[in-house]
């Protein structure tokens, strides 16, 4: 539309520190959650790299034992529930679902900066139970062992999960209302983008399961702080009972941090393949399926607590349940793909190796779902290889292509194609050489959180920590390009990839209301090829 | 033991059922893999954009009989899986009835083990290649989990309650044990070796030892002795009494509580009814058993319980010393 308007968007609409702390803008706290949970983000990577050089060798001799459990304590902690929880939601999700629903702001702006302040003031509390000596019960904090049994900061950083729990029912409840009604005229239900489905159900999850972990903390807090006895057996408490309540909420959380990665592989597939999306209602349905079924098989991890074997199997049929819904995904995309117009620039290149590690993630779940086998496996390494192919091969993948493919949307710049390439391929490679012999050692039996171990198993944790440090490379890489495209990117044009969604047709960088005018939806989601490009 | 292997040892009945599940597994799993990764490769390249001119759209491959049938293969294939690891699962679950019981106590950062014979072990275990075994387990402390990976078995070792374990073990040699379940500081040292013995060089080790830790005496002796010591003689005499119920028999019987409920008598009910007795009263008898919490170690409480569980009643009993010695309780 109006070319005079192009220069006044949200980034330049106001200066100033103020402007940003106060800001009510959703695609400015987005920025604000980019910057905090990529700190985050490179803190917890030092912990992984500390973790990797001490495995180098049998002998715990890089750190102290007390210090290496520290660090996998932290490093799990720092990364669930510091970036893997908060990212694509709170970054992508925050600046994107109003621009994809064609609607000025969240439902609740207020509500949306105080779930940011909330986030800041839970990292702080984790980051002074850090800078205090750390703690050391693993991000699992099984009883009895964080109640009675460690001496270290236990309380500091119970207390900083359970106040950052908060921002994310927040924005769980921020984003439901948002969908159900700020849709812009036209936008029905099945016309939204399987981005908005997608964290339309990890809200769900958030609003639904995080009280319970807050509840959980609460309940560890205060029998530690005070030896109320619900969890120490000394106490009359039960210390399975704290697994049944923990992994109520952390078996969902796995799909809130893989949720929303689906979302953007849906998205980023159907772009640069040009393709409508194969089978819309069914990754919609597989979405939602998701989150409910994720509420029924925490049990899963517990097949070696004592746990009667009828439960066992209930839990180990609904296990293998939920994983038809994620294999439908896998279908789906792969299926959109034929008789597609397929380019392969940097955020596509991330979704394909989305879909092949979360394919071997998804698959060795399965593994851990049969009774059986989990006996020997759980609580190994390949539990430990498992879980980052979900996490980090999955959730991960699915962030930095999800960074790459609305980069120019949010900075109005490019970022460089040719290193972009590198560092997706980098990430894949040095991934696959970090995690794949992990699933060998667990076979083998290498128990994880091990300090030291046998020397049967150097050679392939030295294969591991040479794949982390490849993989390492393939992070700092974007994170240099990325802040250098800034100021020397091309300036990006509204649609840069001619995708579909509204998202792509108002500026790069949007205006502060998003689009001069509101948008009236006419079409399914992912109508390619594109009639014609249109800027509203 | 300190050379590279892609895949361990198999050393337990159990170990081959868990290997065929596994490669079956695997199989699937390469399978569905590869057909994933290659039609992903194949369609980028049939498919990539040849040139910039917009595509004459064909029309939509859209198949709702292709998605049902991607939905309900990968469905009766995990179903299969589900049956086949649960079947595993219950052959694990069930020690036989001929099984040896070793009594494990776990705690930070070691394994203590003792045979029915007496023998004590720490952090080693030695068993005869060919016969079951039950391992009975508690900790003293945190959480710890026992894991021997060519026996393909683990079980989480819980404060306040018994998990029992089982193996028979095919093949000579020695094993690592280990503890799977985080449990502090020196977690990762809190391993050991699982010895697997010819029957006769078993025999042999088990009537050898040094040192009297290793010769103590039965665990069933000891229950004896603390049973008379701590005074549970006074009120629970073989006959039964005012005072409280007898104990002979009742293992696997099962008892009508106060409440009105039933309970099956196993380990730890007794384990219960020692530490916490008005948790679950027995029908007719008062709530006036004290609680023995805090004077009991675990490998004590093992003990009063392996005693308790070797009460015959009058009739079923032959000449055996045992049930003679265990009436002569009842009358002191
Ligand atoms: C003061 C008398 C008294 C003493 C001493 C005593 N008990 Fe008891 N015990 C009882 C009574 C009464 C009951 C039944 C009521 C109940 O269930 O608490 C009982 C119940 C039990 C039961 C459950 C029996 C069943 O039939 O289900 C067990 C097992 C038991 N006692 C073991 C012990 C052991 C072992 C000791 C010694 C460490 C001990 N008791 C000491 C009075 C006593
Ligand atoms: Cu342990
Ligand atoms: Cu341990």
């Amino acid at each position: 539309m109006d070319r005079a308007e192009k220069a006044v968007d949200y980034l330049n609409a106001d200066y100033g520190v103020r402007s940003w702390l106060l800001t009510r803008d959703h695609k400015r706290i987005a920025i604000l959650y980019l910057l905090s949970i990529t700190v985050m983000f490179m803190l917890g990577s030092v912990f992984a790299v500390l973790i990797r050089l001490e495995l180098l060798t049998p002998a715990g001799d890089v750190v102290q034992a007390d210090t290496y459990n520290k660090l996998f304590t932290m490093h799990g902690i720092v990364m669930i529930f510091f970036f893997l929880v908060p990212s694509i939601p709170a970054v992508l999700g925050n600046f994107l679902l109003p621009l994809m629903i064609g609607a000025r702001d969240l439902a609740f702006p207020r509500l949306n900066l105080l779930s940011w302040y909330v986030y800041m003031v839970g990292a702080a509390f984790t980051l002074w139970a850090v800078i205090t000596g750390g703690v050391d019960t693993g991000w699992t904090f099984y009883t009895p062992y964080s109640t009675t049994a460690s001496h270290t900061n236990v309380l500091a950083t119970a207390v900083g999960i359970f106040i950052t729990g908060f921002s994310s029912i927040l924005t769980g409840v921020n984003f439901i209302v948002t969908i159900h009604t700020m849709r812009a005229p036209g936008m029905t239900w099945f016309r939204l983008p399987l981005f908005v489905w997608a964290h339309y159900a990890t809200s769900l999850i958030m609003i639904l399961g995080t009280p319970v972990i807050a509840i959980t903390i609460l309940m560890l807090g205060l029998e530690r702080a005070f030896g109320i006895g619900i969890f120490d057996p000394a106490l009359g408490g039960d210390p399975i009972l704290f697994q049944h309540l923990f992994w109520f909420y952390s078996h969902p959380a796995v799909y809130i941090m893989i949720l929303p990665s689906m979302g953007v592989v849906s998205e980023i597939i159907t772009c640069f393949a040009r393709r409508r999306i194969f089978g819309y209602s069914f990754i919609a349905a597989s979405s939602l399926a998701i989150a409910v079924f994720g509420f029924l098989v925490w049990g899963h991890h517990m097949f070696t607590s004592t746990q009667s074997v009828y439960a066992a199997m209930v839990f180990s049929v609904l296990s293998f349940a939920v994983a038809v819904p994620s294999a439908v995904k896998v279908f789906n995309w792969t299926a959109t793909l034929y008789r597609g117009s397929i380019t392969f620039e940097a955020p596509m290149l991330f979704a394909l190796g989305f879909i092949g590690l979360f394919t071997i993630g998804g698959l060795t779940g399965l593994f851990l779902a049969a009774l059986g086998l989990d006996v020997h496996v759980h609580d190994t390494y390949f539990v430990v290889a498992h879980f980052h192919y979900i996490m980090v091969g999955g959730a991960l993948m699915g962030y930095l292509g999800a960074i790459h493919f609305w980069w120019p949307k949010m900075t109005g710049r490019m970022y460089p194609e040719a290193p972009a390439r590198i560092s997706a391929a980098l990430v894949f490679v040095g991934f696959n050489l970090t995690f794949f012999p992990q699933f060998i050692l667990g076979y083998l039996g290498m128990p994880r959180r091990y300090h030291a171990y046998p020397e049967e198993f150097q050679v392939l944790n030295v294969m591991s920590t040479t794949g982390a440090s490849i993989l390492g490379v393939g992070y700092l890489v974007p994170l240099c390009y990325l802040i250098w495209s800034l100021w020397r990117g091309r300036v990006a044009e509204a649609n840069p990839w001619g995708a579909a969604g509204l998202e792509w047709r108002t500026n790069s960088p949007p205006p502060t209301e998003n689009f001069a005018a509101t948008p009236i939806v006419e079409e399914e989601a992912y109508a390619y090829p594109l009639k014609e490009p249109e800027v509203v | 033991m300190a050379k590279f292997s892609l895949f361990p040892e198999s050393a337990s009945t159990i170990a081959g059922q868990v290997d065929g599940l596994f490669f079956f597994m695997i199989a699937v799993s390469t399978f569905f893999g590869l057909l994933v990764a290659g039609l992903v490769v194949f369609l980028s390249i049939r498919y990539r954009r040849r040139s910039d001119a917009v595509a004459t759209d064909p029309p939509l491959l859209n198949s709702l009989r292709l998605e049902v049938a991607w939905t309900i293969i990968p469905f009766l294939i995990s179903m299969v899986m589900f049956y086949w690891g649960a079947s595993v699962y219950v052959t694990m679950a069930r020690p036989p009835d001929d099984a040896e019981e070793i009594f494990v106590v776990g705690k930070q950062w070691m394994w203590k083990l003792q045979h029915i014979e007496g023998r004590r072990e720490i952090n080693e275990l030695h068993v005869p290649v060919g016969q079951p075994i039950k391992l009975t387990m508690t900790s003293e402390d945190v959480i710890h989990s026992f894991y021997v990976p060519a026996f393909r078995i683990k079980a989480d070792v819980v404060p306040g309650r018994y998990n029992t374990l089982w193996f028979e073990a095919t093949k000579v040699g020695t094993y690592h044990l280990f503890c799977a379940e985080y449990c502090g500081t020196e977690h990762s040292k809190m391993i050991g070796s699982v010895y697997v013995m010819e029957p006769s060089d078993f025999q042999e080790w088990l009537s050898g030892g040094s040192g009297s830790a290793a010769r103590s005496a039965a665990p069933v002796e000891v229950g004896r002795t603390l049973f008379a010591e701590k005074g549970c003689v006074t009120c629970h005499k073989a006959e039964g009494s005012m005072m409280g119920p007898s104990l002979v028999g009742i293992f696997g019987s099962e008892r009508e509580l106060a409440a009105g409920t039933r309970v099956v008598v196993d380990e730890d009910y007794l384990r219960e009814s020692v530490l916490n007795p008005q948790a679950k009263i027995v029908a007719g008898y008062q709530p006036v058993m004290p609680t023995f919490a805090g004077q009991l170690d675990e490998e004590e409480l093992l003990a009063l319980v392996q005693y308790i569980k070797s009460l015959e009643p009058v009739d079923a009993r032959d000449e055996s010393a045992e049930a003679h010695a265990g009436q002569g309780e009842g009358n002191g």
